[in-house]
């Protein structure tokens, strides 16, 4: 809904007031922008010592040394690979969850349904504390499975409410071309669903990227652990603040370009070998059952 | 299992803790939340530029960075606050933007015809929102705003990693504690969690279905 239906078309008076409202504000946020600045930059007083402000070359310094970015390079390449390991495990174990959820016999229906929801209503990091302390796997795997059962979860849930969707018509005419009920729905309805969901998967795992960062708290070495403890405590506290900023850059770089992949796939997400005719049913009925706000987005806190 | 009941009071401290933090980050992210969505579709452009930014900015930032931020660094910059302050404003400031998304698609879910109806019928600008477009806003707007409460709860456990006592810290703390008995302890800390989040779970799924039927 756009918000030119609400108001009628503001006249000449309108567009100032708005106008000048606009530049108020954007005075009011440079100021409180420049004051943060300011005092960052300011030299403070610690037990008697006068420390140099944040942007003082002295809290910067090492920045220039090539040692640092290969350690913080590896701190990233780790985040990436359990990542990596940790989405396919999640579309494994979310198709599987979907296949199980959805299946016609009740004894496999009800128990996957039980232990679905047991996952999703559990944080991963506790899980991840479950699988370290009773497989002992080591971090790395502690962190990879965690994530990997937890979105495939969610991911499951997702495709179980695409296929759901998907209109009787598909099955009805899978059976009665002679498929089993299980042909019918790994050749007919999945496909579908895999593709009608496809944006929300894209943006789970944007979250498991950001999940992977639950490493620092159960000891697995990923980009915050190497930055900020490992080099933290080499390099020594007054370079906290830079560390920090520097982590919180590259995260928002990594980030904001998957989501940028996630949101351009989003917006054709029609599948391509449907005729536009037929798309309009499932993609209404999803986008009311699986996705209330048509935005894929929205689902990315769990 | 004994080790279960043995600890209970424990359990039911950090359980506490985890509900407080549960409640006063939602309460507030729900007011930041609100502020932040009236800003993004405000009609005067440097707000919404300026909601969005933030918005976009916290949605791309792990939960963990967030906390790191409030435990570790706020201290360097002169703050006195406790850990469960810290935590506190970590987990409001990492909602506050998803509770404000759920609210602006809600906003924009509700059909174009509606407001150009109300618009036609002479309804002006207040009448037309509070009376047409915001009460069928609000219905869509319950069910997301739950899954937000819902990931809230999960994201505190994430404060325990920062030295604050919660139901994660607790199940970390019992399980070194007793060796011979860490599935129970772990199970029985999942189990609080479920207490909390499978209620929520139902709730939503019971409103979306109710409010699929109406529309």
């Amino acid at each position: 809904m756009s918000a030119s239906v609400l108001f009628d078309t503001p006249g000449p008076r309108t567009r100032r007031r708005s106008r000048i409202a606009s530049v108020i504000v954007v005075l009011l946020i440079a100021a409180g922008l420049g004051w943060i600045i300011y005092t960052l930059a300011q030299p403070r007083d610690s037990s008697g010592i006068t420390l140099p402000g944040y942007f003082d070359w002295s809290r910067w310094d090492i920045f220039v040394l090539a040692e640092l970015w290969v350690r913080v390079g590896e701190g990233l390449l780790a985040t990436l690979q359990a990542a990596a390991v940790a989405a396919a495990m999640a579309l494994v174990v979310g198709v599987l969850f979907a296949m199980l959820r959805t299946s016609t016999f009740a004894v496999v229906r009800i128990p996957a349904t039980i232990v679905l929801e047991f996952f999703r209503g559990m944080p991963v990091l506790l899980m991840m504390l479950f699988i370290l302390l009773v497989a002992s796997t080591g971090a790395f795997w502690a962190v990879v499975l965690a994530l990997g059962v937890y979105n495939g979860a969610i991911i499951g849930e997702s495709l179980r409410a695409g296929l759901a969707a998907l209109p009787r018509g598909k099955r009805e005419a899978g059976l009665s071309l002679g498929l089993t009920q299980f042909q019918s729905k790994v050749f007919i309805e999945f496909p579908q669903a895999f593709r009608q969901m496809l944006p929300v998967i894209i943006a789970q795992l944007v979250v498991l990227l950001k999940d992977t960062s639950l490493g620092y708290i159960v000891g697995y070495n990923e980009l915050i652990r190497t930055t900020m403890n490992n080099l933290g405590s080499s390099v020594g506290n007054r370079y906290l603040f830079s560390l920090f900023l520097v982590t919180l850059v590259i995260y928002l770089a990594v980030n904001l370009s998957l989501s940028a992949v996630a949101r351009r796939l989003a917006r054709r997400r029609s599948p391509g070998k449907l005729l536009p005719k037929d798309q309009i049913t499932p993609t209404a009925s999803i986008s009311s059952i699986a996705m209330p706000n048509g935005n894929p987005e929205d689902r990315t806190t769990e | 299992m004994n080790a279960v009941i043995e600890n209970l009071p424990r359990f039911i401290e950090a359980f506490g803790m985890t509900l407080w933090l549960l409640v006063l980050s939602g309460a507030c992210a729900l007011i930041i939340g609100t502020v932040i969505a009236a800003m993004r579709i405000s009609p005067v452009p440097s707000l919404s530029a300026f909601a969005s930014v933030y918005t976009e900015l916290l949605r791309n930032t792990p939960l963990t960075l967030v906390l790191f931020f409030c435990a570790f660094v706020l201290p360097q910059l002169g703050s006195r606050l406790p850990y469960e302050w810290a935590a506190f404003i970590g987990l409001t400031l990492y909602t506050s933007p998803f509770v404000a998304e759920a609210l602006r698609s809600g906003i924009n879910g509700v059909a174009v015809g509606q407001a150009e109806a109300a618009r036609s019928l002479g309804l002006g600008f207040m009448q037309s929102t509070t009376l047409v477009i915001f009460p069928q806003a609000f219905r869509m707007v319950i069910p997301p705003l739950i899954n937000v409460l819902i990931a809230l709860t999960k994201n505190t456990s994430v404060a325990g990693g920062f030295f604050v006592f919660e139901l994660f810290s607790a199940a970390k703390e019992l399980a070194n504690a007793n060796g011979n008995a860490v599935i129970a302890i772990l199970l029985a800390v999942a189990a609080f969690y479920l207490v909390v989040t499978i209620p929520l779970g139902i709730v939503s799924a019971h409103l979306e279905k109710k409010l699929a039927v109406q529309r």
